[in-house]
């Protein structure tokens, strides 16, 4: 069990690493790149890391979030681990879908669902 | 009902990415008391955030010298905004489009998109260095 940067909660369930993001807007260059220094040290620390991103306190979020996604999706696959995101309200789901983000993040309605799909 | 009101204007100093959200939000305040609905909210909050950002980023690079300026409307009708920058401007048409396959795993270049997607009207100045966005509110109009 950890806790980490105020932005995020970490819960660790066996192998994997739940995250939960607890800001309900992430907007702020700075905001962004704590929250990625918030993810990078847990993807470093456990190679192969099976991480779900919980996003239920999420209301929005700005196309920079979606790089920080990006990065730090390519950092868990480059360890191959495994990345998945849960619990995306429809408005940030259209966000994902109109840049066609859906197509490479796996996203899941529920975090039961989400930890269920990893091999 | 469009009122006659000339538009109102916010200026970014210090390209203050802080005050993006203080920007956003006095604007939002506006267009709620309008009556728009949450997702006409949610499109104009995004596309004003990726616009102000842009104007910031790429084309006043940061330099605390320069300006953004924000000209807005919001009637009954619609929310009218405009940012420009005192950069040197780009080329729209010529911006990859990040949906394509090469380049869907690139971190950055889904601003304009999401304008566009969201915004029922998005424009550019000929030399690109000021956006014009308008959205109309939906409930309104027959």
């Amino acid at each position: 069990m950890d806790q980490d940067n105020p932005k995020i909660i970490v819960e660790y369930l066996s192998d994997l690493a739940v995250v939960t993001l607890t800001d309900e807007k992430i907007l702020e260059e700075a905001d962004i790149q704590a929250l990625e220094n918030s993810l990078i040290p847990l993807i470093e620390q456990t190679p192969g890391i099976k991480m779900v991103l919980d996003f239920t306190n999420v209301q929005f979020l700005s196309s920079a979030v979606l790089g920080m996604l990006i990065r730090i999706s390519k950092k868990i696959y480059e360890s191959n681990g495994q990345l998945k995101l849960c619990n995306i309200n429809d408005k940030i789901y259209q966000v994902f879908t109109i840049t066609r983000l859906d197509r490479i993040f796996d996203i899941f309605n529920a975090q039961e669902s989400a930890l269920a799909d990893f091999d | 009902m469009v009122s006659e009101t000339p538009p109102k204007k916010i200026r970014v100093v210090d390209n203050d990415v802080y005050a993006i959200s203080k920007i956003c939000g006095r604007l939002l305040d506006e267009v709620r008391e309008k009556n728009f609905n949450s997702d006409e909210i949610f499109a104009i909050h995004l596309a004003l955030e990726e616009a102000i950002f842009n104007a910031l980023k790429h084309g006043n690079k940061f330099d605390p010298k320069k300006t953004v300026d924000i000209d807005y409307l919001i009637t009954d009708d619609k929310c009218d905004i405009a940012v420009a920058d005192e950069g040197s401007g780009f080329s729209p048409d010529s911006l990859p489009d990040p949906r394509a396959e090469e380049n869907l795993y690139k971190p950055c270049g889904r601003g304009v998109l999401l304008m566009r997607s969201y915004m029922d009207v998005v424009e550019f100045n000929e030399s690109g260095n000021r956006v014009h966005m308008v959205k109309y509110k939906k409930t309104n109009k027959s």
